[in-house]
């Protein structure tokens, strides 16, 4: 196929432009976290930091509780995002393999499930924790983030499971393996970029929370590091360097999670729920 | 029962190979489950027993504050009844007094507006860099995904907190480069100070953060499309325009359904942005249904009227997406 000149130009440079409009936040919050105060505050900026520091980051680390909200961010996440990913599988299958009474009933609910604005539900659940003696704790929220991805979850490992033909599983059936094996054997392999695309929504939905952990968890040993970045704001008001750090810090896991599943992983969401 | 033996693995004129002496699949299935009756029961009880994790957590974690906050809706309950433990119900007092206040029809259009907008430009630009991603060549197309990857992983506090400093009325490099291209106005122009502008910084952010799910899941959905039927319309001499309207739409339509979908809900619901943004302000001018229903509930305090609120919200968004979810569900229909 044969392209003019303009035709070939137009594409690659409005690439290039996009890299530039989505790269550069990212970039900025990076330089500027290493950047010393005299680069920040300076009244024509500075592209690249002239005397790299590391000062941010020992400011950014040295709250109080750093590592403690750490840990706390990575058992809820963590946590979070396997234990959706066990109980979706298992409604997933049901869904996606098994014809029953009420099955329309049950996707039609996963479907709802999945628009439940949690932000503004956080009252009635303060309520509820604060009556269980569940405040202050990892566990409830734990279940709550859980839950907040369950449906998506649910809905898109239902997907994957019913793009994978029907003869793969019965072929394996019938040379005498059990349900249990065929799903373990033949469907599990061919489900792994749906569980990657969902357990990469999954870690990112829990890691960002906010609102519920700051209505649930006032005591600082039990809470998460959202709380830490815009506490952190509010702290250090314009010190950008040290906020620029610990929105760097905060976003680190979760970029290389990205960049190095990416490419396994495009399109899955949606893909999944077509596919159903 | 007919629903104890319908396992879908064996459904009547699924071709197999191995079906020697013509007998179709569903009769061997069912003549194997008829020698052992036992299993058969089992069999009737699996779909439930699968879906009862999913179900007791939804019912719990879901079901139960929705309950709760259906019932918060019906009190009068501030920050002296909520020290106290005291219900005090009284009836349909917040809804009318939410729905014969301005304010509230104010805030509602917003939120219809702000989220009209930002689909609409997330749907549009997310299609066209999806599309763009098809054209590209290999190492530009790795080049414009990881910077893609970059901006859809970045957590949104962090997101957030990154365009607070972009946009800086004072040392933000938006000001300085406007300031530099000669809008000498905007040197230090304060972007949380007006309304528009806020919304205007908001929707940047959100526009920036969603682009990616949308490219990425278009540009996956382009590659399902056989070659030969670009090859086919061209030679029947068909422009770009007709190319999309006669092959590429129709491929993309379930995706871009879908993915409409999702962001409808997803940005009906943001908050985190809004809210760290400017808390809803300057003057509560920028409050979408979400921050309202926050800010009313646990920021002055009247959890009662913020239960509605949101009660409200949830009624609004349902409509928002009745089209879709009617769609699916007739879709469920015909596979059965």
């Amino acid at each position: 196929m044969r392209r003019s000149l303009a035709g070939r130009i137009w594409p690659n440079a409005t690439a290039v432009i996009l890299t530039v409009v989505f790269v550069f936040p990212v970039y900025w919050m990076f330089s500027t976290a290493f950047k010393v105060r005299g680069d920040i505050l300076s009244d024509t900026p500075v592209w690249f930091p002239t005397s790299p520091t590391l000062e941010n980051f020992r400011t950014a680390i040295n709250a109080d509780h750093f590592w403690t909200l750490v840990r706390n961010s990575f058992v809820v996440t963590v946590g979070a995002v396997l234990l959706s990913l066990f109980v979706a599988m298992l409604a997933a299958f049901a869904l996606a393999r098994i014809k029953f009474k009420g099955r329309r009933g049950f996707v039609l609910l996963f479907m709802i499930a999945q628009m439940a604005p949690w932000e503004v539900m956080v009252i009635a659940i303060y309520l509820i924790a604060r009556d269980s003696d569940m405040l202050n704790q990892l566990l409830p929220l734990t279940l709550f983030y859980t839950m907040m991805v369950l449906p998506l979850t649910v809905l898109t490992l239902r997907g994957f499971i019913a793009a994978v033909p029907k003869d793969l599983e019965e072929a394996a059936m019938v040379d005498g393996a059990s349900r249990m094996q065929a799903f373990i054997k033949v469907i599990f392999p061919l489900l792994a970029p749906g569980l990657m695309s969902t357990s990469l929504f999954g870690f990112i939905t829990a890691w960002n929370e906010f609102p519920l952990v700051l209505i649930l968890n006032k005591d600082a040993e039990a809470q998460t590091l959202p709380l830490w970045l815009s506490s952190f704001q509010t702290a250090f008001g314009d010190d950008w360097g040290a906020t620029m750090a610990a929105a760097s810090l905060f976003a680190i896991p979760v970029l290389v999670v990205f960049l190095v599943l990416q490419r396994k992983v495009t399109g899955g969401l949606t893909a999944g729920a077509v596919k159903g | 029962m007919s629903v104890s033996s319908q396992v879908a693995p064996s459904g009547a004129g699924t071709p197999r190979k191995d079906g020697g002496g013509g007998q179709p699949p569903g009769e061997a299935a069912g003549r194997r489950r008829e020698g052992r009756p036992a299993r058969r029961v089992s069999t009737g009880a699996v779909p439930y027993l699968l879906l009862l994790p999913a179900l007791v957590a939804t019912v719990v974690l879901l079901g139960w504050p929705l309950v709760k906050n259906g019932m918060l809706s019906f009190q009068n309950l501030n920050m002296r009844q909520l020290i106290q433990h005291l219900t005090e119900w009284n009836g349909v007092e917040n809804y009318r007094e939410l729905l014969s206040d301005a304010e509230f029809w104010h805030v509602a259009q917003r939120s219809l507006i702000f989220t009209v907008v930002n689909v609409t430009l997330v749907m549009v630009l997310g299609t066209l860099t999806g599309l763009l991603l098809a054209r590209l060549g290999k190492r530009m197309r790795l080049t414009l995904s990881i910077a893609l990857t970059l901006a859809w992983a970045m957590p949104m506090i962090g997101a957030t907190t990154v365009y607070q400093w972009l946009f800086a009325s004072r040392f933000g490099v938006v000001n300085w480069v406007l300031d530099a291209l000669g809008w000498h106005s905007m040197a230090e122009y304060n972007w949380t100070g007006h309304q528009f502008s806020t919304f205007f910084v908001v929707t940047l952010l959100i526009v920036w953060q969603s682009i990616p799910f949308v490219a990425f899941n278009l540009y996956a959905a382009t590659t399902t499309i056989p070659a030969e039927l670009y090859e086919a319309a061209r030679m029947d001499g068909a422009g770009a325009l007709k190319l999309w309207s006669t092959v590429t739409y129709p491929f993309l339509r379930p995706f871009l359904l879908a993915t409409t979908f999702l962001q409808i809900i997803w940005i009906f619901k943001s908050f985190a942005q809004i809210f760290a943004v400017n808390g809803g302000g300057p003057e509560r001018l920028t409050e979408t249904l979400p921050v309202y229903a926050f800010v009313e509930g646990v920021g002055n305090q009247h959890y009662g009227m913020g239960a509605a609120i949101s009660i409200l919200t949830i009624l609004i968004l349902l409509a928002l997406t009745s089209y879709y979810l009617r769609l699916t569900l007739k879709h469920e229909e015909e596979q059965l």
